[in-house]
């Protein structure tokens, strides 16, 4: 079957001339339809870059990044990111947060003026399956670390991307939440079977949620290490504990290297 | 409290005023006691209210061009880096040039009246306006535009969605400043050449050594910059209530 997402010794820059920064280098991936792939490495090692190029922000210096067998020339469109900060507009209530891609996006575009009432319907559906539903019409501030990330998720979703971009979503939050919000995302990428990638420097979070993880090394990032996570699914928190789950971790870490043990 | 403090704070300084005047004796031609001050203020109420009303129109007709005009360039100069960057320059030049200087040009160009009051005021108050706006919308987080990019937003839609919102408790926050700027624009584009407003009465009763009649028109410009401030903080508060989330929370 042809992958979802292909790079082929993608290569990424910043700039122009002698003051280029090379981001990354030599990339070659595939990203199955509905699969869950982490990227992990030490900070700066072009994982954002990698997010960037794949969403289409910005385009491949060399090398070959095709979606769907078409190659990427713009941004995409069937995307969705969320980032650390959970950039939540502070003068928009947690359901018209969650509303923003549909007023950008097209069909929605041109159909949310007259059909608010349906798209707030599916919002607050949304909301509800992360726990969120009683807070729809709160200002962000009034809300939690935890539910405002929750929320951002839910904006990354509204518009049923093909492809979940997360850059460190839960870098910000406790250990609790971070975990409390694992469950939610393993949950949601079990039901909508959406293609997720994810940017981390959490080894444990990579090994818990994806099935496949990829270990970048310094600027300019090249992929050091494929892991293939055979852990059985669903996951429970659970197995985070066991020792088949530690060793991946510890293999993992060795593979990042870096001297830092 | 709020109320309380100040007002004791304003009453105080009028007694001690009223004291050291009486104390060092001091002629009327120096330096009026508030009595002698507010007495002015009665005896002439009519000659002042006339011309306060002058100055507060010029005031708030060159403030709202300023509003307007600074709104609009203000969101024309942060739409992007170049443009930010090769304005930014000659605006603060253009600021930097005393409005006092460019009055007699003014007068030249309109004659004595209320148009050089209105000019001066819209000059001397739009480049806040326009700085905040643009910083506003020079400082959206690269990653709310890279969420709305990635999904084919157009530079006009990050703006509309995002930018501009986010700039408002700047524009708003700057209108505090302009309004104060834009009454001192008035007041100093009066006293160098006009025929109405109170930076002309107070000209007019310096050279006939009606030095009460001088302050009184101070207190009657402190007293209206005052209110002025009072009602653009005021709309600031109304518009922009998600930026103030601290202080009701």
């Amino acid at each position: 079957m042809e992958p979802f997402v292909s790079l082929q010794s993608v290569a990424m820059a910043y700039g122009r001339g002698a003051e280029q920064v090379r981001a990354i280098e030599e990339v070659t991936l595939d990203i199955a339809r509905g699969e869950f792939i982490a990227v992990v490495g030490p900070s700066g090692c072009g994982k954002s870059s990698l997010m960037k190029l794949i969403s289409g922000l910005h385009l491949p210096s060399s090398g070959k990044l095709t979606i769907e067998g078409r190659p990427v020339t713009g941004p995409l469109k069937s995307v969705g990111m969320a980032f650390q900060n959970s950039n939540l507009l502070p003068w928009r209530n947690a359901i018209d947060n969650v509303l923003l891609p549909l007023e950008i996006v097209q069909p929605h575009r041109s159909r949310i003026g007259r059909e608010r009432a349906k798209y707030r319907a599916q919002a607050l559906k949304l909301l509800e399956s992360v726990g969120l539903g009683a807070f729809a019409e709160k200002q962000p501030w009034e809300l939690s670390g935890g539910m405002q990330q929750r929320a951002s998720i839910c904006r990354a979703l509204i518009h049923e991307p093909e492809i979940l971009m997360l850059d460190e979503p839960f870098g910000a939050l406790d250990a609790f939440t971070r975990e409390e919000l694992w469950c939610t995302l393993r949950d949601i990428q079990q039901q909508r079977k959406v293609t997720v990638m994810l940017v981390t420097h959490d080894l444990r979070e990579a090994v818990f949620l994806a099935d496949t993880v990829y270990v970048m090394s310094n600027r300019p990032g090249r992929i050091v290490m494929r892991r293939e996570i055979e852990l059985a699914r669903p996951r429970d928190l659970e197995v985070t504990y066991t020792p088949e789950f530690q060793a991946i971790v510890h293999e993992l870490r060795a593979g990042i290297g870096g001297g830092r043990h | 409290m709020q109320v309380i403090a100040p007002a004791a704070f304003t009453l105080a300084l009028f007694v001690l005023w009223e004291l050291v005047c009486r104390v060092f004796k001091l002629p009327l031609t120096i330096l009026p006691a508030p009595m002698d001050v507010f007495g002015a203020l009665w005896q002439f109420r009519a000659p002042i209210y006339d011309n306060a009303l002058v100055t507060l129109w010029t005031t708030i007709a060159g403030f709202l061009i300023a509003t307007v005009f600074g709104l609009v360039l203000g969101i024309f100069v942060g739409w992007h880096r170049a443009i930010y960057s090769a304005l930014y320059p000659v605006m603060v030049g253009f600021n930097s040039i005393p409005k006092v200087a460019v009055v007699p040009v003014l007068i030249l160009w309109f004659g004595l009246g209320e148009v050089p009051a209105i000019i001066t005021a819209f000059l001397i108050s739009f480049f806040p306006i326009v700085v905040n706006v643009a910083t506003g919308l020079a400082t959206t987080e690269p990653e709310l535009e890279d969420v709305l990019r990635a999904l084919g937003a157009s530079r006009l839609d990050v703006m509309r969605k995002v930018g501009i919102p986010r700039s408002m408790p700047y524009f708003f926050g700057s209108l505090k400043v302009a309004i104060t700027l834009a009454f001192v624009g008035a007041v100093v584009s009066e006293t160098v050449g006009a025929n109405k407003g109170l930076g002309k009465l107070m000209l007019d009763a310096q050279s006939a050594f009606q030095v009460p009649i001088v302050f009184a028109g101070l207190l009657v410009l402190a007293v209206l910059g005052i209110i002025l401030y009072v009602i653009t903080a005021l709309i600031e508060k109304r518009f922009t209530r998600w930026a103030f989330r601290g202080q009701h929370r």
